[in-house]
């Protein structure tokens, strides 16, 4: 177990385009700069005024580097990782070396400040980077066991049984229709079973939702109705597995099953800019009020979503007009081919 | 043998009647009437004339537990086989009340065993039922000749016993049920609340008290209902309990 989770989850450098990576750099630096001032000073007053007087030198650098490490950053995502960890230590202190002797002049400040300078910056970077290895060393094991965890959720016996049963009931009658339906289910518990990945293509998702809804559509007949709005969907799009089948699992559960009536569902992705926007809709029924199901496969999602896309992904839930709707906006990144 | 099929799913009951062609050379049967929901099985089973009920636990607006509940009441009341994918209360519940349930996909030979076993067997009871069900109805039930009439538990305004029968109040009008009053009690505690020795009060319908006119030196509370005319007399040791009770709603 212990040598497949290092297989799947490597080292890597942490991704200096990703809003949360770039919030913690600066929150780090600024809380390390203020710790400093306390340290150094005799009162609160006067920490406070060195405080800003650090901050007025060290702001403009601490975004100058963001900048070089924002733009250098797919470049640095294909080093290996010890590589690059030494590549960005060295560039940021040679920025910051060559900022010091920039404003001050090298002449005024001499060199052993500035070399003082470097070398705090080159500790300071060295540590914020084994910050990023601990943190993802960290969510390694709790991403497996989500994904784990997501995996048993999700299979609801409830849904085998009565698919295996509506497939046996075809068998003399249609074996054509039969045989069709086994290969869904098999593609479906491919997916499900296979090895944790990263990510999946967009394109790879919607075909798992296709092979569902054809097996729910067996079991339900015409009291399940899915419209599809895929036409804007970015096939190519990246995204953890399993962040929508479960949505539109839920939505049938919930939305469809327990009511007599027909139930609209409907499915929606496409790309807005440079976001993903995914969005499934059921009724809302009131048999339904207080289950409680739903919520771990959400907070499931929800918590993926955060691992893979830190704050730059969302997921909201609204109930309104007898209408139950997630809402689901990430990041687009396209796979390359 | 003649059968009834509850399902909502159109090929679980396919593959019923297929199966019970299956093993006709077995057991005799002929499925006189399918329903794919609980409220239709209510409506068709009383008039099919059936024997054997297979009855599937998770249907849309009623669950085949409480189906069977109302059933239960009926003068020549079927017997059921419960069937079911996945429920894992249900079927220990089922163990523990010695009901009879076949799971799906639903094998042969085991239909056939059960369904002997029904044919000799008598309706489940309702004592035996309630205790397998996991929570309180939606609905009482009076059986008026060959039908069922359904009352939504949601609509009763109060529940009054008197003597062998429970009155059962909606705004629309009254029902005798033969159910008893501490039964009922005990099933839906927190919608309904005891104003007296024979009364129980929906909360909802409370519209507030008033002091009995007239009265001498012992004076007495009335229960104002929403949609009703009739006032309830509260019994002195209730009324403490239910001032309270007033003091909460907003």
């Amino acid at each position: 177990m212990v040598s497949i989770r290092q297989n799947v989850f490597p080292d890597v450098l942490p991704d200096f385009r990703n809003l949360g990576v770039i919030a913690r750099v600066l929150v780090a630096v600024n809380a390390l700069a203020l710790a400093g001032s306390l340290f150094a000073a005799t009162d609160l007053w006067q920490a406070l005024e060195r405080f800003l007087r650090a901050a007025a030198f060290l702001e403009p650098l601490l975004l100058a580097e963001l900048v070089a490490l924002f733009a250098l950053s797919p470049w640095l995502a294909r080093l290996s990782y010890w590589t690059g960890y030494a590549l960005i230590v060295l560039l940021t202190t040679l920025l910051a070396a060559g900022y010091h002797a920039a404003v001050l002049g090298i002449a005024a400040v001499g060199v052993g400040e500035v070399s003082r300078t470097m070398v705090t910056c080159a500790l300071v970077g060295a540590g914020l980077l084994a910050y990023f290895r601990l943190l993802t060393k960290a969510y390694s094991p709790a991403l497996a066991e989500a994904r784990l965890q997501a995996l048993q959720a999700r299979i609801r016996p409830h849904f085998l049984f009565n698919s295996l049963n509506a497939v046996l009931a075809l068998i003399r009658r249609d074996p054509r229709r039969a045989e069709r339906s086994l290969e869904d289910l098999s593609d479906l518990f491919r997916t499900l079973m296979s090895e944790p990945r990263q990510f999946v293509r967009l394109a790879e998702e919607i075909a798992l939702l296709e092979r569902y809804s054809e097996l729910e559509q067996l079991r339900l007949g015409e009291r399940l109705r899915i419209t599809w709005e895929l036409d804007a969907a970015p096939l190519d799009a990246l995204l953890p597995p399993l962040v929508l089948q479960p949505l539109l699992e839920n939505a049938v559960y919930h939305g469809v099953e327990p009511g007599t009536a027909t139930g609209d569902v409907l499915v929606q992705i496409e790309r807005r800019g440079d976001r993903v926007f995914a969005c499934i809709e059921n009724p809302y029924l009131e048999a339904e009020l207080g289950r409680a199901g739903n919520r771990i496969a959400l907070e499931n999602i929800r918590e993926r979503l955060a691992l893979f896309f830190d704050a730059e992904a969302r997921i909201d839930t609204h109930a309104a007009n007898g209408r139950y709707r997630v809402e689901i906006e990430m990041p687009y990144r396209a796979s390359t081919p | 043998m003649r059968i009834f099929i509850a399902d909502d799913e159109a090929p679980a009951r396919e593959r019923l009647k297929e199966l019970l062609g299956d093993i006709a050379g077995e057991v005799e049967t002929s499925v006189v009437g399918e329903a794919q929901n609980g409220l239709e099985a209510l409506e068709r089973v009383p008039a099919s004339g059936a024997q054997v009920l297979l009855l599937d636990i998770k249907m849309p607006g009623m669950g085949g537990l409480e189906v069977a509940r109302h059933l239960a009441a009926l003068e020549h009341a079927p017997s059921v086989v419960f069937v079911t994918a996945h429920d894992r209360h249900a079927v220990e519940a089922f163990e523990v009340n010695a009901l009879d349930y076949l799971l799906k996909p639903v094998r042969a030979a085991r239909l056939a065993d059960a369904l002997r076993k029904a044919a000799a067997a008598a309706a489940p009871g309702r004592e035996q039922l309630a205790r397998a069900a996991a929570g309180a109805r939606e609905y009482l039930s009076v059986v008026e000749r060959h039908r069922i009439v359904l009352v939504p538990v949601r609509d009763i305004l109060f529940l009054r016993a008197e003597q062998k029968y429970v009155t059962v109040r909606t705004r629309e009008r009254e029902h005798l049920i033969e159910e008893s009053l501490i039964a009922l009690e005990r099933e839906f505690t927190g919608r309904f609340v005891r104003i007296h020795r024979n009364c129980l009060v929906a909360r909802s319908a409370i519209r507030g008290f008033e002091r009995a006119a007239g009265a001498d030196d012992d004076p007495h509370w009335l229960v104002l209902l929403e949609g009703a005319a009739e006032r309830l007399p509260v019994s002195r040791r209730q009324w403490p309990m239910l001032r309270e009770l007033v003091a909460e709603k907003p």
